[in-house]
Formats: structure tokens, C-alpha cells, sequence
């Protein structure tokens, strides 16, 4: 692999905080190198900032290694950048030729607030959570890890919607602000197994209606969270989840909602 | 929860959307049956016949109640959401890019049904009325058959007709697949084929529905 | 003070039946009076934090993080050991004890430790109960595969994201709290110091990252489940925000620091590129059990490494530990790395890499499968293909992650990679109960230093954090808990709240007055750089020293010359990091005092000059059989001495050959 300087051009969302207006500034970065990571990038292009007394670019980012979902920019036009099964943070400069131009902006939905810059709110995924998406086991309470066998296709199953980071990039690519994948991800995974049988009915419907709160908006199957989503959750889940929701609330009797 | 909580939950929506989607397209399965009676080219003596049928068997007024209701209700819903879905992106991106497996007709379904809409409209008014005024109000003899002729060899009609099928082609196109996964069916083996279906279904349905104001467009029919 | 450890008496594996037989317990009717504070939500904050919630306390969970499901403990990816003996392969408590005290080189408290094995198989059956997806054999029951080079098969995992998948069932037991009113989250919050009234911890002072103001929370007992400290070296795998600030400042408040200079350096990671780098990323060591490790045997080797023939490659593992091979535990692989690097064997741009190959597992997998398929007289293209076919079925994901970091194509040309600091095992001391020095004031998970030695085993981090978080901590909290029933809720307004709050606020003035010239990295960097240098995979007294004397200047450095832009008062991700940083150049000068205490090798602490004729770590068991305890004072840290005692083990020499 050739490795390579450029320099680059980068349209940047700016927002003091929450209540303030935004705009995009322009940017310029030199010398950076194709080996570089986006997020790394943007660590030049901040240093460069302080050392002209401007304040530096505001982004999450923690593990920098595609698993913790912290990292979140929407990069010309496509949520965590250009490649495809892929975190920002994991997207590297190689991806980019020298005098591209880049436009940075953050998630963008009602849900998620931008807090400052390319940093938005997203603690309504965890308030969706709260309202269901576990299985009640206290401490202490559970029997033999072998008690209950689980066949693998369930556990596989279960693991490939388990497996969603919590970033919101399907919201952010949805044109309807829509958090359908996020929720049946988590509907799906306990829905597979037997463990999370005894709660399925009402899991499913109150985190609806919290996602309903908190002002997501409506999936249209187009399936751009599944194309944008860095672990490839599957849309399949989404249909999971209405086939859970139609069962729980047309349901009669004590389980019924 | 009530009925009413279940059809305007989002997923209820959803469903409802699907459900009256896949009623409109059984519907649009006999409209074009009916419609292809003109290609007997008998001068649409039989096709008269079958449309007075449609008309006239009180079985079917009833069942024509029930898909005006599901129109006004897919139409609603439809609406509803679409408004949710832009109250759910206050501040729209400066700059969007979809793959090339995001079509853009799945992106814009609410503007097609939107075209479908005012399509509509102008489609009663022109065929729909006429039979109406005669069953309930003595109006007079209404010839469906004369009125088509008019109608199509016209050119800004037939040009508005092209575009209606063309916004309809498309919004089947989307719906037709959409509508499965609204209901809850995606699997692996059976969405492929749905969505094979869903394709050449909405191709046939709209080649049937075109082929009427192109036929008499171009003078292959009288 | 004398550290009294307060192990209870009885047998080895009664001890800790006999502590939950006989501490004392709170009612529920006053649990719901009582309040407790959490610091962390990684597997040890959630998992204790929910169970506190469950017994009936009320709790307030603080995390930096936007939510408490991105804490560090997601990032872990091989797995989690008990010792279920699920394979029927001889495993038992004893095992799974006996080697994690061997692997620890014998300087952990050996009743923690054998907790530690007794409650491994309570996690995995909690686990399971939450629908955490383990792996799963075809007949529904769970799979299990050996790891770090054990004897028995007792690892159980989640494809290659069993920290996520932990992390994320400890998540939902927390929300549900939280739904419950018994949790109250504080995500964006940061601990910038610990209140402390009539000699116990009783709250805290936090930073809203967003607003940018201090608030002040109070509860009657305080714990810390902040993680580890490896940041302190800028380059490891930890996260962009891993800090010592919560420990230190407890430490600063009371708290003795254990063990400080154990910092485990992981062999297989990915190399450095360039100055710009913010993280390093690890690859599982599973990639050892099929990768030949080698470097060119010339210094100056051009050749591409495929070009290089069999005779001019130095297999230095191999041909160093015959009998252990590339599979020699992770201290001795990484020291090895690094010794043939300094002799100038590296390879890459930087010279700060060696090669881990999978072309001769690729041909070995090619031809059993050749065999299996019985295609008679492969030719080498086929072979290439079906052995490919193998390591992509072991190893894909990792191999995904290496090409997308580095641009290469891993099963072409082999993988650079090369030692990073990983884990720190030292941290808070601890008692039997997990309550460090300052009474209230608990500590659990990577952030106190109890269960691991001088060196971790793989897949045993996840098992210490849920099983302090799960099964300990709500056990001994109520033995502390119960003398302060009758204790009302703490107030904020105490006069203790005011002072630290006010120290608070002048420190954070005092570092925006600065207006220096240089950013906060930079010094982290510099820092960083130091403590690579002369307190990393390998120390000695002079680097020691030395070290000590440069981190001084750096400090002082540090508070002249450093440039924070923004405000006080609003989000300010550069404030936070300077204050991180702060703690990192105090505790990176106590990290280097305590390796120059310590003048013997064992597990990651590797001094020069104890070691073997062979160049292999020396212990020195009758001078430092102990635990170091480092206790803040104004004038200088003071050593204090756990002497550490063995009840079932006898510490032998490691011995790889």
C-alpha cells in the first residue's frame, strides 16, 4: 500500500450549544497523512485550531476502534462516511485524494439534539432501552447457564441483531429520523431467545411507545439503516418487530396488552 | 390498549398502510381485468357490459364503499405520516448521499402518492362521476366507452394520464415489497420472491393500465 | 497504619461462605433510605449499580461517556473464563485459581483470587439469564474454547465481541433500574473529587461536560469502578477518555495505591504509523496459536517479506522457547518484540514492528483440507485457496480489522504488529471486602489492583468485573452499610462540600489561566513518551530515575506553558482533558517510584537487573513478597507493605524453554 500526503478542504457544522444557531465553516488542513484515520484528521485539524486560539471542533469519540458507537458524523452526505460497514473512527484517510473537499455535519434528528458542533444528545436510545429492552433476571436469581439450551441458529440469530453499537447512524441515514433498526435489533435479539420470552409482549410495545416520545419518526422500508449501519443489522429485524408488536397488542388475556 | 392507540402507534400505522396497500392492489388487479375487455376490439360492447356489472350488482357497491374507505384511510395515514417523518428531521442536511441499492422512489413515497392523489381526482371526475349521475341522479345515459375516446385522444389528458400511471408505476414499485415488511413477513426465502412479484406485478398492472389511452391514442382501437 | 486485609478465617474455599455467613445485612426498610454513589458504568459500575438498585438502595450512576453502554469493557473482545468444567476436561476452582495466582506471578492475595474462581460460574448463569448470545454448541448447550494458552477449554464468548455483549446485558439490568427510580444515570458527568466527612467518603464533585458546571452529589457510601489507568502511556488500547482522575483524586483524598507500576503490555497489536496516532488497537492473541512471529535476520533487509527466504528470518520466539513457542505468555512475547527491535531488527517504516505470519498455517490448512476433499496432487494455487478458507473461518474479523486499518491485505503479505499497553492490574488497594483505605470509600473492577498480580491472564478481566460487580460488592457494601442505618441523607451543604468544591474550582481556574502555548496532547504525548521509554516493557533503576526527574519538569511545564481555548462554563472537551492529564503526570511519577521500589522481575514488571542468565524476569520472593501501598502525603508518597502469604500455592519460577 502506497502511503501518501494531501491536503484537504473541510466544510465543518459549528453550533456554540443546544440553543444556538449553526453554520458551517471552512477549513484547511495540510500534510495529512493516508494512513491517518478521519477522527485522527480531525485531531490535526484541532490542534491546529488551538494553536490559532480558535475553539476546537467538539466530536464523540471514545474507543476509536468501532464497537463503543461514540463516534458520529454524518460525512459528505452519508452517515459514519463513505465506506460501507464502517465507524467513522475506523474510516481512514486513504479513502480521500489530495484538494478533496469534505462536509461534515452531525446527526440530524429531532430525537437527537446537537449539543455542541458535531456532538448531538442521544440519551433518548437509552430512555427506549429503559422502557423494556432487557430481561428482568435480579442478581443471583438465574439458574445453570445450561439449564435452558438454546439452539444455535437462535443464538446466531439473536447475535446478529445483539450486535448493534447504539450510534444511531440508522437514524441519522433514515429520511424519516426513523429508529426502527435500533429498536427491533433489540426487540429481535431477546424475541429469539428463550430468555427473553416472558416479557416479549410488553417489551415490544413499550418501547414503541417510548420511541413514539421521543419523536422518532416512521419507518418507510427504504433501508438506508441497514445499508449505513456499521454492523449490517438487518432490516429483517424491523419486520420481526411489527410481526412482535401485532401479536402483543392484539393478544387477549392476562399476557395481552 | 384501545383500537384506537393500536392504528396510530407506528407500527399500526404501518400496518394499516400495508393492509389497505395490498387491498388497493387486489383492487387495481380487477380494475385492470375490467379494462382489458376493450382490447376485444368489439367497439366496447362487452366492456360496457362488464362496467355496467361493476356498476350496478349491489354486492359490489358495497365492496366499492369499502375501497373508498380504504383509500381515504391509506390516503390519511399516508398524509400522517409523512408529516411525523418531517417533524422527525427539523434541520435537513446540507448535503445527502444515498447507494445505489437506496432507490429514489422508495424515498419519495409520499410525493408519488401525492401525484397519485390529484391523478385521482381528475380520473373520477372524469369516468367515475358520470356513471354516478346517471345510477342516482336520472342523469343521462352515460357511455363510458364514447367518454374514453374523448378522453384519450386528447393530448394534454393522455399526457396527464401517462404521468398518473408513471407515479403509480413507481409507488407500487416501493409499496408492493414495503407493504410485506409493514406486515411483519421478511425472510430470507420468501422476501426475495415477494419483491420479484412485486416488480412484474406493478410492471403488468401499469403496461395493462397504459396500453388503454395508447391504444386509443394511437387509432388502434375505435 | 497497618493494612489490615481483613480475610476471614477458615479454609481456602470456605472463606468466602463463612464472610457471607456472618457479615452483617441491611433491611430492606432502611436500604431504601440509603444512598450510594457509582462511579463508571463499564461491566463493574453497571453490574453493581443495578444490583444495588435491585436490593433497594438508591443509587446515582455517574459516567463521562453519552451513555453508560460505551464504557470501555464493550472493547473486549476474546472472552470470559469459569470454571463450569462444561468441557469435562479436568477444570475446577482450584485450576482456574491456581493459574490465574501463577500467571500473576504469585503477588496477588490469594483469597481474593480464589473468590474470584468461585464466583466465575455464577456470572456466566447471570449472564445467560439476561440473553447475553454466547457462543452455543449445535446441541443448544454453550461452547467453549481455550484461550491464553490454558490447558482446559473454560473461555465462553460471544463470537469476538464478548465485552460488548457483557457490557450491554449489564446495560439493560441498569436501565431497568433506572426505570425503576432506583438508579438515577449521570452520563456526560465527570468525578473531579471526592468529599470526605468525619474520615469517610461521602460524595462527590462532578463536572456537567455539557453545561460545564460542578455539582455536587453526596451519598453514604462511594464506589469506584473507573477503570484502568493506561492512558497514563497516551499510545494503549484503552479509549480516547479511560482516566486515573476519579482513583487519583480519591487517592489524593486517602486512598492507598497499590501495586502502581503492573501495567500489562500486550504483544499483538497493531503498530504505529505515525506522530498523529490517538490509539493503539489490539488483535486477539488467539492469532498466535496459527502465526509464526519472526523479524529478518538482517538489520538491513530490503526485501519485501515474502521475498525472504526461510534461512534469513529469525523466528526468535521459537527459537528462545522451543517448547512454548509463539505461544509463551504475554509479558515474555512482548519483551521479546522489543528486544529485537532495539537490536534493530524491525520491520516497517518505523523499525517498531515485527511480522506475524500465516502464510505456512495458510499451506498446512490447505493441504488437510486437500486431503479431507481428496484432491490427489494439489497445486500450490489450490492449497492457497482452501487454506485461506480456514484462517478466514478463525480469524476473518480480525483480519477485516487489520486491512482496515492498515491498507494491507493480511493473507498476502504478513501482519506488522508490535506490543501496546493494554491493562493495568495495579490500582486502589483493596481489602477482602473491596473498601480501599478510606472507610466508604469501595473500589472494584480494573480500578483496584486486587485479583490479578503482577501480571492478568486473558479472558479473566471481564470475570473480575462482573463478579465484584455481581456477587461482591453487594454483599460487603451492606456489612459497611449497616452502621450508618440511622444516618439521615448527607447533605451538600456541609462545609466539607464547600471546601473541595472550591479547591475544584481553583484548580480548573488555575489551568485556563495558564494561557500558555501548548495543547494539552502535546503534553500527554511528551508524557506518554517518557513513561514508554524508561517504565515500560522494561525498567531499570537510571531510566527510573531519570524518568522521575523529566516527569518533574514536565509538570512544571505543564502549569506554565499549557493552552486550553473556551469557557469555564460550557462544554469543553479540552478542560476535561487537561485535568486528565494533570492526574496522568502525578501517578506517572508514582508508577516510576514504585517499579524503582520494586528491584525485582515478576509477571509485566520486568527490571533489567534481576533476571536470569538467559535474560529471563527473576522474582525475589523473600525481599518482595508483598504488595506495595502507596499512601498520598503532602510531602511525598509513603510506602506501606501487604506481605502477601501462600496458604495452597507455592510460588516456583515461570519457565517457558
Amino acid at each position: 500500500m502506497e502511503h501518501y500526503k494531501m491536503n484537504l478542504t473541510l466544510k465543518v457544522w459549528r453550533q456554540k450549544d443546544k440553543d444556538s444557531k449553526g453554520r458551517f465553516e471552512t477549513y484547511h488542513v495540510k500534510d495529512i497523512s493516508s494512513e491517518m484515520s478521519f477522527l485522527e484528521m480531525f485531531d490535526v485539524l484541532n490542534e491546529q485550531l488551538i494553536q490559532e486560539g480558535k475553539d476546537p471542533v467538539a466530536f464523540d469519540s471514545d474507543c476509536r476502534e468501532g464497537i463503543c458507537g461514540a463516534c458520529s458524523m454524518y460525512v459528505d452526505g452519508r452517515a459514519h462516511g463513505p465506506w460501507q460497514r464502517n465507524t467513522v473512527c475506523q474510516l481512514h484517510m486513504r479513502a480521500y485524494r489530495d484538494g478533496d473537499t469534505i462536509v461534515v455535519e452531525p446527526w440530524r434528528s429531532a430525537a437527537f439534539p446537537v449539543i455542541k458542533d458535531l456532538t448531538v444528545d442521544r440519551s433518548a436510545f437509552d430512555r427506549v432501552i429503559e422502557a423494556g429492552g432487557y430481561v428482568s433476571a435480579n442478581t443471583g436469581s438465574a439458574p445453570d447457564a445450561n439449564a435452558i439450551p438454546v439452539s444455535k441458529w437462535a443464538a446466531e440469530t439473536a447475535f446478529d441483531a445483539a450486535a448493534c453499537i447504539g450510534c444511531g447512524a440508522c437514524v441519522a441515514a433514515c429520511p424519516n429520523g426513523s429508529a426502527a433498526l435500533f429498536i427491533s435489533a433489540k426487540v429481535a435479539q431477546l424475541a429469539y431467545l428463550p430468555q427473553g420470552d416472558a416479557e416479549r409482549k410488553t417489551r415490544v410495545v413499550n418501547m414503541m411507545e417510548q420511541a413514539k416520545k421521543e419523536g422518532f419518526g416512521n419507518c418507510g422500508s427504504i433501508g438506508n439503516c441497514e445499508a449505513e449501519c456499521p454492523k449490517g443489522i438487518s432490516i429483517g429485524n424491523i419486520a420481526k418487530r411489527n410481526r412482535e408488536y401485532m401479536r402483543a397488542v392484539t393478544s387477549t388475556g392476562p399476557e395481552g396488552i | 390498549m384501545t383500537f384506537k392507540e393500536i392504528i396510530t402507534s407506528p407500527v399500526g400505522r404501518k400496518f394499516v398502510m400495508g393492509f389497505t396497500g395490498i387491498f388497493l392492489v387486489l383492487f387495481l388487479i380487477i380494475h385492470a381485468s375490467i379494462n382489458a375487455c376493450i382490447f376485444l376490439d368489439d367497439g366496447g360492447v362487452f366492456f360496457e357490459k362488464a362496467a355496467h356489472f361493476m356498476a350496478y350488482n349491489w354486492i359490489l357497491r358495497i365492496l366499492e364503499l369499502i375501497l373508498f374507505i380504504g383509500f381515504i384511510i391509506h390516503i390519511i395515514q399516508g398524509l400522517t405520516l409523512w408529516k411525523m417523518n418531517r417533524a422527525a428531521r427539523p434541520v435537513k442536511y446540507a448535503k445527502t448521499r444515498y447507494t445505489k441499492k437506496i432507490t429514489w422512489y422508495s424515498r419519495s413515497m409520499g410525493i408519488l402518492g401525492s401525484l397519485i392523489l390529484l391523478y385521482l381526482v381528475m380520473h373520477l371526475s372524469q369516468f367515475w362521476m358520470g356513471t354516478k349521475k346517471e345510477m342516482y341522479f336520472d342523469g343521462p345515459h352515460w357511455d363510458l366507452y364514447a367518454q374514453m375516446k374523448v378522453i384519450f385522444t386528447n393530448p394534454l389528458w393522455f399526457s396527464l394520464y401517462m404521468v398518473g400511471l408513471a407515479a403509480l408505476l413507481f409507488h407500487l414499485l416501493h409499496g408492493f415489497q414495503s407493504a410485506f415488511r409493514s406486515l411483519g413477513i421478511n425472510d430470507k426465502s420468501w422476501t426475495p420472491l415477494i419483491e420479484k412479484i412485486g416488480v412484474a406485478y406493478s410492471i403488468i398492472i401499469i403496461t395493462l393500465f397504459a396500453l388503454m389511452p395508447i391504444s386509443f391514442m394511437f387509432g388502434w382501437l375505435n | 497504619m497497618v493494612l489490615d486485609a481483613k480475610v476471614p478465617q477458615g479454609e481456602m474455599k470456605d472463606k468466602w461462605q463463612n464472610y457471607k455467613d456472618h457479615c452483617r445485612l441491611v433491611s430492606p426498610a432502611n436500604k431504601r433510605n440509603l444512598e450510594i454513589i457509582v462511579i463508571g458504568t463499564g461491566l463493574a459500575g453497571a453490574s453493581a449499580a443495578a444490583s444495588f438498585g435491585e436490593l433497594g438502595y438508591n443509587v446515582k450512576a455517574f459516567c463521562f461517556q453519552d451513555s453508560p453502554r460505551r464504557a470501555h469493557s464493550i472493547a473486549a473482545q476474546g472472552g470470559i473464563n469459569a470454571a463450569k468444567n462444561y468441557s469435562n476436561d479436568g477444570d475446577s476452582i482450584f485450576r482456574l485459581f491456581y493459574e490465574t495466582e501463577k500467571g500473576g506471578d504469585f503477588r496477588s492475595r490469594e483469597s481474593n483470587t480464589y473468590r474470584l474462581a468461585q464466583l466465575s460460574g455464577n456470572i456466566i448463569d447471570q449472564c445467560v439469564a439476561q440473553g447475553v448470545p454466547f457462543a452455543r454448541e449445535y446441541g443448544g448447550l454453550l461452547a467453549n474454547r481455550s484461550f491464553g494458552g490454558t490447558q482446559v477449554s473454560r473461555t465462553f464468548y460471544a463470537r469476538g465481541q464478548t465485552g460488548q455483549q457483557l457490557l450491554l446485558g449489564a446495560y439493560g439490568a441498569l436501565q431497568r433500574q433506572v426505570a425503576t427510580g432506583k438508579v438515577t444515570v449521570y452520563s456526560r458527568h465527570e468525578m473531579l473529587d471526592l468529599v470526605v466527612i468525619d474520615g469517610k467518603a461521602r460524595g462527590i464533585i462532578v463536572r456537567n461536560l455539557v453545561t460545564g458546571k460542578l455539582e455536587r452529589y453526596s451519598a453514604h457510601a462511594v464506589v469506584l469502578a473507573s477503570g484502568g489507568y493506561g492512558n497514563v502511556y497516551f499510545l494503549s488500547t484503552n479509549a480516547m477518555g479511560c482516566n486515573v482522575t476519579a482513583a487519583w483524586k480519591s487517592h489524593k483524598r486517602g486512598a492507598y495505591f497499590a501495586n502502581a507500576c503492573y501495567t500489562q503490555i500486550h504483544p499483538t497489536c497493531i503498530p504505529v504509523s505515525g506522530d498523529y496516532q490517538s490509539k493503539l488497537t489490539l488483535m486477539s492473541e488467539s492469532l498466535r496459536n496459527d502465526g509464526r512471529i519472526w523479524v529478518p535476520k538482517n538489520k538491513d533487509e530490503k526485501r519485501k517479506a515474502s521475498e525472504i527466504p526461510p534461512e534469513d528470518r529469525d523466528y526468535y520466539l521459537e527459537r528462545r522457547y522451543p517448547s512454548f513457542g509463539n505461544l509463551v505468555p504475554r509479558d515474555v512475547a512482548s519483551r521479546a518484540a522489543k528486544e529485537r527491535c532495539d537490536a534493530g531488527y524491525g520491520v516497517g517504516t518505523t523499525k517498531q514492528a515485527v511480522y506475524l505470519d500465516f502464510a505456512e498455517a495458510i499451506k498446512r490448512y490447505g493441504k488437510m483440507e486437500a486431503h479431507k476433499a481428496a484432491i490427489e496432487n494439489p497445486d500450490e494455487q489450490t492449497i492457497r485457496n482452501l487454506g485461506m478458507g480456514v484462517v478466514k473461518d478463525k480469524y476473518g474479523n480480525l483480519f477485516a480489522m487489520y486491512e482496515k486499518i492498515t491498507g494491507e491485505n493480511p493473507y498476502e503479505v504478513p501482519m506488522r504488529i508490535y506490543p501496546a499497553v493494554h491493562y493495568t492490574m495495579g490500582g486502589l488497594w483493596v481489602d477482602y471486602e473491596l473498601e480501599t483505605t478510606l472507610p466508604g470509600l469501595f473500589a472494584i473492577g480494573e480500578c483496584n489492583f486486587s485479583d490479578h498480580g503482577a501480571n492478568r491472564l486473558g479472558a479473566s478481566s471481564l470475570m473480575q468485573g462482573l463478579a465484584d460487580g455481581y456477587f461482591i460488592i453487594p454483599y460487603t457494601i451492606g456489612n459497611y452499610l449497616a452502621d450508618d442505618i440511622k444516618t439521615p441523607a448527607i447533605s451538600t451543604k456541609h462545609p466539607a462540600f464547600d471546601e473541595v468544591e472550591k479547591e475544584v474550582t481553583e484548580r480548573i481556574q488555575k489551568l485556563m489561566n495558564i494561557k500558555g502555548t501548548k495543547s494539552v496532547d502535546h503534553f500527554h504525548k511528551m508524557l506518554g513518551k517518557i513513561m514508554w521509554d524508561k517504565c515500560g516493557m522494561s525498567r531499570n533503576e537510571k531510566g527510573l530515575t531519570e524518568a522521575i526527574t523529566e516527569i518533574q519538569q514536565l509538570r512544571e511545564e505543564f502549569w506554565k506553558d499549557l493552552r486550553i481555548p473556551g469557557e469555564i462554563d460550557s462544554m469543553n472537551p479540552e478542560l476535561d482533558k487537561a485535568q486528565r492529564v494533570a492526574d496522568f503526570m502525578e501517578l506517572g511519577e508514582l508508577m516510576c517510584r514504585d517499579a524503582l521500589d520494586r528491584k525485582e522481575s515478576c509477571g509485566a514488571h520486568f527490571r533489567e537487573e534481576s533476571q536470569t542468565p538467559e535474560g529471563e524476569a527473576l522474582r525475589i520472593d523473600d525481599q518482595f513478597s508483598y504488595v506495595s501501598a502507596w499512601e498520598y502525603k503532602k510531602e511525598g508518597e509513603e510506602l506501606h507493605k501487604e506481605n502477601l502469604t501462600f496458604e495452597l500455592t507455592h510460588p516456583s519460577q515461570r519457565s517457558y524453554k
